[in-house]
């Protein structure tokens, strides 16, 4: 695996480091990435009448009136994920402060599933009910996909490439592996990634209802035999990721390294995953060669787990498919047991998850699994986090995955301090 | 209906609507320019609407674009009524 991955394409350039300096969060679970580590390996659940919201974010705390009403809540959540990451970093973070390298080296990328949906359905109603003429002209620069990208980048003055990136439950994880390869090739020093969601609405609650993927019951338990759907949460992340060179020269504390990002697609179903797990499996391998370790490298694996009856199946055959007799021996487990499913912020919110569990060598659990399916059988933390078994020479590690509507997957490798 | 409407209404009407899009209360006077208020282009295309709900005139963006302080924009509605 090594070996092959040394001689692959991502190898050739002679690649540097990619290093975590910050990160921060907002989830079902509270405001704050901690808040997020430390609550989950409690065992709390932030799911609240079968939805995670983020009850404890108060805009107020992080916007003016004028920049509340100015950006979507998933815009709000972004900027303030965005803010306790860049003090995280030990970068200035009132707007327009310097940043420690050149503004146009500075990338923003940032996923999410749908955008502001939010803004979407009050311009229809606004259309529907009193006519054209008012709807407002914040619609669509509140509602673009793009417009928490646009926010952070304006916020602090981040001239390099910003864009947003969608692959609906895998766009934060996709966002990530390209703000890697943004750092990788080059383009950028450092870049201020994550994703952020906020569809909890009745028409986001109606359409996932109608497909038959809202857990009816209202109880995300993935892996557990009782497993009927997701529940929908909202939230936010944000790393500051920025190359090796750049990170020591500034002095700056590492939180951890992004070492692989692997991404396939399953051509094969617009909502379900391919049964045999081959798709999922083919990302993982590939964030596993772009590491340049082998799958008995990795200690920790932090589940897409939906809690959908499809995805936690087809996810335990790729995990064995990738793994092979490992994936029996390390333990796995599902943020979405504590918060619920953050779509497109998903896959951001857990790799700071998993970067945190890494830190503290702590196994986070997978809550509400007590019936364990009898097709299932690997090794999911069920109920009470444990202390992570480590190799003492080795570097901690870990993979997060995270798949999307579509048969988009995207792994990411990380290496925990 | 025009003649109803006296500078003082739509000034009130101005006001209130640059207040709700966050510009400070207490800096709002007839020659606060809207530069120093941190109104845009994004806050006068929502002017625009108001006034169009509250005194049925139609302001363009290329009408508001010369528009510069608070009194310019009343003057502005006024004439149009």
């Amino acid at each position: 695996m090594r070996a092959g991955a040394e001689s692959g394409r991502t190898r050739e350039v002679g690649l540097e480091r990619v290093l975590v300096t910050g990160m921060g969060a907002v989830t079902p679970l509270g405001v704050g990435a901690r808040t997020l580590h430390e609550r989950w390996c409690a065992g709390e659940c932030g799911i609240d009448g079968g939805e995670g919201a983020c009850k404890d974010f108060d805009p107020r705390e992080f916007l003016t009136a004028k920049e509340a009403r100015r950006a979507d809540r998933f815009t709000q959540l972004a900027i303030a994920a965005c803010a306790e990451a860049l003090a995280d970093a030990g970068w200035e973070t009132e707007p327009g402060s310097e940043l420690p390298y050149p503004p146009e080296r500075v990338g923003c990328v940032l996923g999410t599933g749908i955008g502001g949906i939010a803004t979407l359905i009050d311009g229809q109603d606004t259309l529907r009910e009193r006519g054209g003429e008012y709807v407002s002209p914040l619609s669509v620069p509140l509602m673009m996909s793009n417009a928490g990208a646009g926010a952070l980048s304006m916020r602090h003055g981040l001239r390099g490439p910003s864009f947003a990136v969608s692959s609906a439950c895998a766009s934060g994880a996709h966002a990530i592996g390209v703000a890697l390869r943004m750092l990788q090739s080059g383009e950028a020093d450092a870049v201020v990634t994550g994703g952020s969601e906020a569809g909890l609405t009745p028409l986001a609650r109606a359409a996932f209802g109608a497909l038959d993927a809202l857990s009816p019951s209202g109880i995300s338990r993935p892996f557990d035999a009782r497993r009927d759907g997701f529940v929908m949460g909202e939230g936010a992340a944000v790393l500051v990721l920025e190359r090796d060179e750049g990170a020591r020269a500034r002095g700056a504390r590492t939180l951890g390294a992004i070492r692989g990002y692997g991404a396939s697609s399953d051509a094969h179903h617009l909502t379900a995953p391919r049964d045999d797990g081959a798709g999922q499996a083919a990302a993982m391998s590939a964030a596993l060669a772009d590491a340049g370790v082998g799958g008995g490298d990795i200690d920790y694996v932090n589940a897409h787990g939906t809690s959908t009856p499809l995805n936690d199946r087809a996810e335990t055959r790729a995990l064995k498919l990738a793994l092979g007799d490992h994936s029996a021996n390390l333990p796995i487990s599902s943020t979405k047991s504590a918060i619920g499913h953050l779509l497109g912020a998903a896959g951001a919110v857990e790799a700071v998850a998993t970067l945190l569990a890494l830190r503290d060598r702590v196994a986070p659990p997978t809550l509400g699994l007590s019936e364990p399916d009898a097709e299932l059988d690997l090794d999911y933390v069920p109920g009470s986090a444990r202390p992570l078994p480590v190799r003492a020479s080795e570097p901690v590690l870990a993979l997060s995955n995270s798949f999307g509507f579509g048969g988009h997957n995207a792994v990411l490798c990380l290496e925990g301090v | 209906m025009s003649t109803a409407v006296t500078t003082e209404q739509i000034e009130t009407v101005v006001v209130e609507a640059l207040e709700s899009f966050g510009a400070e209360a207490e800096l709002i006077a007839p020659d606060a320019t809207f530069e120093a208020l941190d109104v845009d282009s994004l806050d006068l295309a929502e002017l625009s609407q108001i006034v169009h709900e509250q005194f049925g005139v139609e302001l363009k963006s290329s009408d508001v674009a010369d528009v510069k302080t608070v009194r310019d924009a009343v003057e502005l509605i006024a004439s149009r009524l």
